[in-house]
């Protein structure tokens, strides 16, 4: 695993002075991405908080080449950079489809499906927030059991889809995911992937301290909770044997998870929910463990 | 007759990297970070965990072996996450009206 000083020595890939608010933690995993894929990176970006926060024409904060696409169509876009990089003979050049949940897991789940079973030469970051935040917080297909969104104002009913282990049933070689908070874990991953070839697909959870309604200064903090409390498992699977990573390891034992009373705590979105809807939460929680263990388990 | 192909022209208009893509963002904050350089050890966790980043390290600076932490106040939207994270606790936020205050003073 990279270490923290090994990150700190890296180019910096984002300038300052975007638009993203204040806090917002998918500026700070496209830090880490690009800090990770070094500087030769085309990107493909659909409709997201990336587009805008990159910052208005005539200036970009991301110093590489950005192509900002439909909401549908990142994993399409970058299925064309792919191929013609590969008609060029370029092998060196790294393209990085960044998206959404909203652009991922509802919109572009069929473009994404058809780059995955086609295996096409990419890296595709599907960062979450888990709501379509840019737009005024409204449900997307990864808002949790519970959650209050503008769309859904007495919490989120129903399951949301999973996005990971869709992309593992593809049988990719390389599926992973990560949180912003643990940036080596992250970084480790992606340089992983980089070494493949095929499509590599990465879930990363980006907590959103606007959508989610908790003190700017807390990001990190949730993000870290999330991945105590069990909320939020960390695995990668190469060539579809999915590993438990590290930091997820020990939580696979529920006596050691953190109460998820303690990560909803400070989310405005979970204030005033009722306990049936944190309970319905705590289930999904255990039903997610149980599929990933025993796939973690047949892997072996 | 010239050929129709020659007459089509293709301009695209590509943003060029550069700082402050939204402005000044150092203007959108209320809490500014400020550190207490004697108590800062220079783990650069703060470096880290910037989502700007304006926070660097200063490795030419003299006062301590390891440099100085600097903030951009230019672009510090003022999230407070440096503070939060700070295993010192040696980073506090205090209200940008405090320091108007002092402005103040000086232009009188």
């Amino acid at each position: 695993m990279v270490t923290t000083k090994e990150i700190l020595r890296l180019p910096e890939p984002i300038l300052a002075g975007h638009a993203a608010c204040a806090g917002c933690s998918s500026s700070l995993g496209l830090r880490y991405a690009l800090k990770a894929l070094g500087e030769d990176v085309i990107m493909s970006v659909p409709a997201c908080c990336t587009s805008v926060w990159q910052g208005p024409y005539p200036k970009s904060s991301i110093s590489v080449p950005v192509l900002n696409i439909a909401f549908a169509a990142a994993a399409s876009a970058a299925s064309g950079i792919s191929g013609a990089l590969q008609a060029k003979g370029n092998k060196d050049t790294t393209v990085l489809a960044w998206a959404g949940d909203g652009g991922s897991v509802d919109i572009g789940l069929a473009a994404i499906s058809g780059a995955a079973e086609r295996n096409d030469n990419m890296i595709y970051v599907c960062y979450s927030n888990e709501s379509y935040s840019n737009t005024g917080v409204q449900k997307s297909g990864a808002t949790p059991p519970g959650a209050r969104t503008t769309t859904t104002p007495l919490g989120r009913v129903g399951s949301p889809k999973d996005i990971s282990l869709i992309m593992w049933t593809h049988n990719l070689p390389y599926v992973a995911t990560a949180c912003t908070s643990y940036p080596r874990d992250f970084i480790t991953k992606l340089q992983k992937a980089q070494t493949m070839d095929g499509f590599k697909f990465i879930y990363l959870l980006a907590p959103c301290c606007v959508g989610w309604k908790f003190p700017a200064e807390k990001t990190i903090e949730i993000g870290k909770l999330a991945v105590e409390s069990g909320a939020h498992i960390l695995w990668e699977a190469v060539n579809g044997d999915i590993k438990l990573s590290n930091l997820s390891k020990k939580y696979e034992d529920p006596a050691k998870r953190k109460p998820l009373a303690e990560y909803l705590k400070d989310q405005g979105r979970y204030k005033g929910i009722g306990e049936d809807m944190i309970k319905a939460y705590q289930t999904y929680i255990d039903h997610q463990w149980s599929i990933i263990t025993s796939l973690a388990k047949i892997s072996q | 007759m010239p050929d129709a192909k020659d007459d089509f022209k293709v301009e695209t208009w590509n943003s060029k990297p550069a700082k402050g893509s939204a402005g000044k963002t150092g203007l959108w904050r209320t809490f500014r970070p400020v550190i207490n350089h004697e108590k800062c050890t220079r783990c650069e966790i703060c470096v880290l965990f910037c989502p700007e980043p304006c926070i660097e390290l200063d490795q030419e600076d003299k006062s301590h072996k390891k440099g100085k932490i600097i903030i951009d106040y230019d672009y510090c939207k003022g999230c407070g996450i440096c503070a939060n994270e700070c295993p010192q606790h040696c980073i506090d936020m205090i209200k940008e009206t405090e320091f108007l205050k002092d402005e103040e003073k000086e232009d009188k």
